[in-house]
């Protein structure tokens, strides 16, 4: 019979294996990236740095009963009667018959929901894309001045004189001198100060043209599709530029420039014009994005249901965007969970592949599923071979 | 923690441990060690201190040690059943915690001495656990924390799938018993007259595995065994593991008597002890936060601790009919109290003292998934709410599964049967499941179950999922 206290302090062993499970729950996410790119709660985060992604590749899977079908005994207070309701489905948080507490835990949470930080999941999916076509831009960038204090001498402006390094080489002096490690009996030897250089820098400038067809055939999935696209190539395009600029034009007969809110959330109605888009866009980029100063990349998102008049004119306007633009995008998008080969005759997406003058800085995908939305991301900014 | 309130706890101790000797109570001897809630929550969620690493116990000790932070709950007690036994003080406890903690460890203690489910219990358990832990950390090393890892996932899929009744020896099939027999090389160096000689292919690869065990309840023994694919190391882990559920499944078997009787006990134990009037009142609302109902669901707590104390009652004063009928003496409450604590399990325990009375006072119900939708009281008889708490503890609470052929389609094939007793599996876990299992098996595997009336064999073979 004893009490002891004894140091635990190199007991690690529960965040040891707490590290091995986040390292599974990495892997997890990586092999998963296709249907976290398009998760809700990353999208809608709204600038939420980490967010709660459900992983299923993490359940301890076992032989269990269906929970669901389950009969249970619970308890209640005293007053319960046979066809009382005690909880819905999907609130359910009772236990799995008696005893087995963690067991009802479990029944409950479906599956494991991991917490991620959205840097790094952005980190993860830019890994293999970049930006096409950047360099010839580059060099063209606008040059800026920027001062950087980046040396230290014993020479310099009182003002920028280095307090901290000061007293340190002070108290060096002194025990070397005295024996003994001392402030005090400050020598001009002692003084350090800081200098400055001037650098050039480069910044790099580019402007994403967001275009959308609101048209009364594009539902709220493909508007979902529409915007986690935009969302992530933002980010993307934010780490590669100093500066990225969004211009959000939605059409339907007739295009306009919105607010982003406006772009996400309005539905509209009517038909398909998407040349009124493109020459607006073109527009844009006359007045205020001038082509040798800016990157631009006008991707457009549509279900490809334009007039059958119009795809002329449309043709023609993309033939010009791509002559001014890095790259021209263009996706179209499917109806929801119809991953077979769908497509009205007058479908954009088989004519642009017909009949562009310069594909090469084209790029045309279809999405036809929340999980089409990595692959198009990766065919946008994928590394391509240089024709 | 001052050292002299370890004085104090350390007379608490003393004192504690006299009263429940003269209740009769019969512990192991108790070391306490008062520990810091990160260390705590570690041997909460490995349930042992020492055992092997997996992420599995990362991720409980993460969600544990979350809950604690963020003050949504906290462990008062972890025992463990050695021998001696260890019980462990949360540093940030209460001296009037810690008093109920020891009181409350020692009756777990004595219910694992006591009770016969654990006579077989290996008493140095933390000591072999450590043992396993090292070699699986060698094992690591040699074939890489990966593929231990993977092979970790696997066994874990169907780690409570052994037999409880494991130390029953079992005759053993004549073959593994004739190859025992075989004389071993006489000399030390006998083995190297052999170097020239072409060495037989594994002789357990040709050998069909035996059937007059079949059916066989425990899966990671019969895999260890006869599967036709596993490295001698992995059949080890497995061995290792095997040894270690031996030692959970007791506990499993008897949660809801085990925490009913720690919480009588904590309760008889407190009120012999002079505690203040303001200690009194923190005592009062600590066990009645111990035992009371959560709502909708079991606590297991206060289920055995009201069973305890009708046990105590019906045979204290018992009424005419069990006088006459059953020749109940009066007055043998306890004797009867350490009898169940003794002979009992769980699914005993409930079937035999859950009364009629209880049901009622406890407002027990059955309640089931309607449309879908919502949970519903479905019967409040109370046979029936006995039974159905009876069926759903069997097996403590895991479905039931045994292999009934391991050469199935003369193809060495596993093929697993679901006695089914009125619950479903569930269809995606199982099939997860099965993969697990060929993992380890290496060879198509099969488990046949029934799914709306009708019997359904699920096929896995390394690729492709089937069903007929």
């Amino acid at each position: 019979m004893s009490i002891q206290r004894n140091d635990w302090s190199l007991q690690r062993k529960g965040i040891i294996d707490q590290d091995r499970h986040k390292e599974r729950v990495k892997e997890a996410i990586k092999k998963n990236l296709g249907s976290i790119v398009s998760n809700e709660a990353i999208i809608l985060s709204d600038g939420k740095r980490t967010v709660k992604v459900p992983i299923r590749a993490l359940d301890e899977y076992k032989f269990r009963f269906d929970y669901r079908k389950r009969k249970q005994v619970g308890q209640g207070d005293g007053k319960t009667r046979v066809g009382d309701v005690i909880a819905r489905e999907g609130q359910h948080g009772q236990g799995q018959g008696g005893g087995s507490g963690q067991a009802g835990q479990d029944a409950g949470g479906e599956y494991y929901e991991a917490e991620v930080n959205i840097d790094e999941i952005a980190a993860l999916i830019f890994e293999d894309l970049q930006l096409p076509f950047l360099e010839e831009k580059a060099k063209k960038a606008i040059q800026s001045k920027t001062t950087r204090f980046n040396e230290i001498r014993r020479t310099g402006v009182m003002a920028n004189l280095d307090k901290r390094r000061m007293i340190l080489e002070n108290i060096k002096r002194n025990a070397r001198e005295e024996g003994k490690a001392r402030f005090g009996d400050v020598r001009k030897e002692d003084l350090r100060f800081k200098t400055w250089e001037e650098t050039m820098r480069y910044e790099s400038n580019a402007v994403v043209l967001a275009l959308m067809d609101v048209s009364g055939s594009m539902g709220e999935f493909k508007k979902y599709i529409a915007r986690s696209f935009f969302f992530w190539m933002v980010r993307f395009l934010r780490t590669k530029y100093d500066n990225v600029e969004i211009v959000f034009i939605s059409h339907h007969t007739e295009a306009r420039e919105v607010t982003e809110e406006q772009f996400f959330t309005q539905g509209e109605s009517g038909g398909t014009v998407v040349s009124s888009a493109y020459q607006l866009a073109l527009d844009v980029i006359n007045a205020r994005y001038r082509p040798q100063e800016w990157n631009i990349y006008p991707f457009h998102f549509s279900d490809g249901d334009n007039y059958y008049s119009d795809n002329e004119e449309a043709v023609r306007l993309a033939d010009e965007l791509i002559k001014t633009c890095n790259l021209f995008g263009y996706g179209e998008i499917g109806e929801e969970g119809s991953s077979s080969y769908r497509r009205s005759s007058g479908a954009l997406l088989s004519i642009f592949n017909d009949r562009l003058k310069d594909k090469e800085r084209f790029v045309g995908v279809r999405i036809d599923d929340k999980e089409d939305v990595y692959p198009a991301l990766k065919q946008f900014f994928g590394k391509r071979n240089e024709l | 923690m001052q050292d002299r309130e370890i004085k104090d706890l350390e007379k608490a101790l003393e004192q504690i441990w006299e009263v429940a000797r003269g209740f009769g109570l019969d512990p192991f001897p108790t070391r306490f060690e008062i520990v810091p809630a990160t260390v705590m929550y570690e041997i909460g969620s490995y349930a042992l201190p020492g055992r092997y690493s997996h992420w599995t116990f990362g991720k409980a000790y993460h969600r544990m040690k979350t809950m604690y932070d963020f003050g949504l709950s906290k462990i008062y007690e972890v025992v463990i059943n050695t021998n001696p036994s260890y019980g462990f003080l949360l540093e940030t406890n209460s001296p009037v915690q810690n008093k109920m903690v020891m009181a409350h460890v020692l009756g777990h203690v004595d219910f694992f001495k006591n009770s016969v489910y654990f006579s077989k219990t290996n008493r140095r358990m933390v000591e072999s656990v450590s043992t396993h832990s090292g070699r699986m950390t060698e094992y690591e090393f040699k074939y890489g924390r990966k593929s231990v890892e993977r092979f970790l996932d696997a066994v874990l899929a169907i780690e409570e799938h052994i037999d409880p009744n494991f130390f029953i020896k079992r005759e053993r099939p004549q073959a593994v018993e004739e190859r025992r027999r075989r004389p071993a090389p006489v000399g030390r160096y006998d083995d190297i007259w052999q170097l020239g000689e072409k060495k037989e292919p594994e002789e357990i690869e040709e050998e069909k595995p035996p059937t007059d065990s079949l059916p066989e309840k425990d899966l990671i023994h019969y895999i260890m065994r006869n599967s036709p694919h596993l490295q001698p190391w992995q059949r080890d882990v497995m061995a290792m593991m095997h040894e270690e559920m031996e030692y959970f499944i007791p506990q499993m078997q008897t949660k809801i008597m085990n925490e009913g009787f720690a919480s009588y006990w904590h309760a008889r134990i407190m009120r012999e002890l002079d505690l203040t009037d303001s200690e009194h009142m923190e005592f009062a609302d600590l066990h009645s936060g111990v035992v009371s109902p959560h709502k909708g669901q079991l606590n297991p707590y206060y289920l055995g601790y009201k069973i305890f104390e009708d046990i105590e009652r019906r045979w204290d004063n018992p009424t005419e009919e069990e006088r006459e009928k059953f020749g109940r003496k009066q007055g043998e409450g306890r004797a009867k109290i350490f009898e169940v604590r003794e002979l009992d399990n769980d699914v005993s325990f409930l079937r035999n003292y859950l009364t009629e009375e209880l049901c009622e006072e406890l407002d027990l119900f059955v309640y089931e998934l309607v449309e879908d939708e919502e949970w519903t009281i479905t019967e409040k008889r109370w046979q029936r709410v006995r039974d159905q708490l009876v069926a759903n503890m069997t097996n403590f609470g895991f479905p039931y599964i045994e292999v009934a052929d391991g050469d199935y389609n003369n193809n060495r094939e596993l093929y697993l049967r679901h006695a089914y007793e009125g619950s479903e599996l569930d269809g995606r876990y199982a099939r997860k499941a099965l993969e697990h299992v060929y993992t380890l098996w290496g060879r198509p595997v099969h488990l046949e179950t029934i799914v709306d009336d009708e019997r359904v064999v699920m096929h896995y073979d390394g690729q492709e999922h089937e069903e007929d």
